[in-house]
């Protein structure tokens, strides 16, 4: 397989041809520009205590507030916005997401590209630890690292990124071992080009591609499963509430009738994870020769 | 074939051992394991006497010795809450889950591989591209809001079915079970679909994937060019091909079902053992932690196992590819 790159211009004509991922992507930005702007366009901060009434609590989606502030989606329990709570979940939990699958695609490079390097009892071994931790589901590995080391923003990176590693590793070292056959690796070995160099500047630029593209789709379960660790109370605390948290938040309130606590934070999860799957969906198909 | 099994039987051994240490290093080693193992409303004398007891003024390593020991006799610990062996608490609640996640898997399977099959056969049609669509929202939709959204929709809005909670059981072989009362069921239904989506979308692609690869072949052309109607190339040279893969992956999703369990029976109250894992995790009841990872390590090893066995039985090529 050739890992050559179509210039970026070629691949964006390329992937403007299909009209839904174009309008996924299009989705996608605006989606991080509110998650990026929030502080300036959310109608309130959702977490200044001042600002919040307590009188406009559980109030219906499209109700007024006392000061005129109209609440599109509702308020929850302690009278807090929920269009407001919305955009700043998102930003917490896009937040988490990438920061844990850019950490997580860095260590699965190094340690796949070292396996594939040294081979012998260092790429067993790295190899082994891979087995090992991908025959146990992600969600529970990343539930008992957060029952060991407690909740906060960086742990549940930690518990992201040690979930995630593996999965690059073995990717990128499946790729590594393709380069390290091909004759300009050869090349380069007879023409003296120092270990590292070879590394960084021959086989990293050829094996990256592809798993970035794997690491987008890799962000939206990210997002997912800090979602479902926050949901269960394990994962972000509440001065940071996540979208996940906001969907526990309306949890108790949901069997009264009072929907939109649970409901609206859970759209918005889902078509991020829906409009990040298509984008990388779209790049994978446009990234893989097989299918051209 | 023997040969196989044993070398995949070892790997498993391994697997525990190495587990069992994570699981040791985990909770004994990191913190300050008096903390974590004895009850915190112990008095001075009673830290003392149970520290001793405990061993933890012994080496490291012989403290890991004396934690395997009980552990193969099955002993790891009293529970902080119940003031039962934590073993005991985990077996009680294994039922329910494992009725759970096997009702999950029924459903996903049940449907999946028929939608599967529909929308590989005639790729372009409406009815494929519905199913596709529904199977890209199966796979993005987070379990835990599937099930409140069910829960919002037929149990408060509609009223059809209970929100939480298992129903009546009717014992079978001294376990009890849900799925023979119409109690039972109803209180089934509504967690089993929110397990089985995920897994549903699953099974959906890979069975159409499959579908897809296998109409190209050369066998399915020549199997047509015999005569044979188009059901029959689909029974007995299409299905049967396809559907290896199928099973050996709905097997070993067996065991994220199982993890995933814990999500559901949250949101729906069911009284398993994921829902009693993060109770225990809710109050520190560090046994019972433990006694749910060693148990459910033990369950996926031994699925893993079974699935691999089952695979090279199937599959020849397995078991050559191994060997070399």
């Amino acid at each position: 397989m050739t890992t050559a790159v179509a210039p970026v211009n070629v691949l964006a004509t390329q992937y403007g041809r299909d009209r839904i991922a174009l309008i996924a992507f299009w989705f996608l930005a605006m989606l991080l520009f509110a998650a990026a702007a929030a502080p300036w366009i959310a109608p309130q901060n959702p977490y200044d205590l001042a600002q919040l009434d307590i009188l406009d609590a559980k109030l219906a989606p499209g109700a007024q507030s006392s000061t005129g502030l109209n609440y599109w989606l509702g308020t929850d329990d302690q009278g807090r916005d929920m269009l407001s709570a919305i955009l700043y979940g998102l930003r917490i939990s896009l937040g988490v997401g990438i920061a844990s699958t850019a950490l997580a695609l860095g260590l699965g490079l190094i340690a796949g590209l070292v396996a594939a390097r040294a081979g012998g009892w260092v790429d067993g071994l790295i190899m082994r630890i891979v087995d090992l931790q991908l025959s146990f589901p992600a969600i529970l590995v990343a539930l008992i690292l957060l029952a060991l080391t407690g909740q906060g923003i960086d742990r549940i990176i930690l518990a992201l990124v040690v979930v995630q590693w593996a999965y690059y590793a073995r990717t990128v070292r499946a790729a590594a071992l393709v380069e390290f056959r091909k004759e300009y690796i050869e090349a380069a070995v007879c023409m003296g080009v120092a270990e590292l160099r070879i590394l960084l500047r021959h086989v990293l630029p050829n094996v990256l591609p592809p798993v970035m593209v794997v690491a987008t789709v890799q962000i939206a379960q990210a997002i997912a499963l800090e979602a479902t660790l926050s949901f269960l109370g394990l994962g972000l605390p509440i001065t940071e509430p996540s979208l996940g948290l906001l969907i526990a938040n309306g949890y108790a309130h949901l069997l009264s009738g009072k929907y939109w606590i649970s409901f609206f934070p859970g759209i918005a999860l889902l078509v991020t994870i829906v409009a990040i799957n298509l984008v990388g969906d779209r790049l994978r198909d446009l990234l893989n020769p097989r299918l051209q | 074939m023997l040969n196989y099994a044993l070398r995949r039987l070892l790997w498993s051994a391994a697997t525990l051992l190495v587990m069992s240490l994570l699981v040791f290093a985990g909770v004994y080693a990191i913190g300050n394991p008096v903390d974590l193992l004895i009850n915190p409303q112990a008095d001075q004398a009673e830290i003392a006497r149970a520290t001793a007891l405990l061993g933890l003024d012994q080496p490291l390593w012989r403290q890991y010795w004396m934690f395997f020991r009980g552990a193969l006799g099955g002993d790891l610990g009293i529970s902080f809450a119940a003031s039962v062996p934590a073993i005991t608490l985990i077996l009680e609640r294994m039922p329910a889950t494992l009725e759970l996640a096997l009702t999950a898997m029924l459903i996903a399977v049940m449907l999946g591989i028929p939608l599967g099959l529909l929308a590989g056969l005639r790729p372009k049609s409406w009815l494929a591209r519905l199913i596709m669509t529904l199977s890209t929202f199966g796979l993005a939709l987070p379990t835990f809001w599937v099930g409140l959204m069910l829960i919002m929709v037929f149990s408060v809005q509609l009223g059809w079915l209970p929100t939480t909670g298992r129903g009546a059981t009717i014992d079978v072989f001294g376990i009890p079970l849900s799925i023979f009362t119409i109690d039972g069921l109803r209180h089934l239904l509504l967690p089993a679909t929110t397990l089985a989506l995920f897994k549903l979308a699953l099974l959906i692609r890979l069975t159409r994937a499959g579908t897809q690869d296998a109409m190209l072949q050369d066998y399915v052309r020549f199997a047509r060019a015999k005569g044979l109607s188009e059901s029959a190339v689909l029974r007995s040279h299409v299905l049967p091909n396809i559907l290896i893969p199928i099973v050996t992956v709905a097997g070993l999703e067996l065991g994220s079902l199982i993890a995933f369990a814990i999500v559901t029976e949250t949101v729906f109250a069911w009284p398993g053992m994921g829902k009693l894992l993060i109770d225990s995790i809710n109050v520190l009841d560090r046994p019972v932690i433990v006694a749910y990872l060693l148990a459910t390590v033990c369950l996926f090893i031994l699925i893993n196992l079974l699935v691999d066995l089952l695979y090279a039985l199937l599959d020849p090529r397995v078991q050559a590819g191994d060997a070399r």
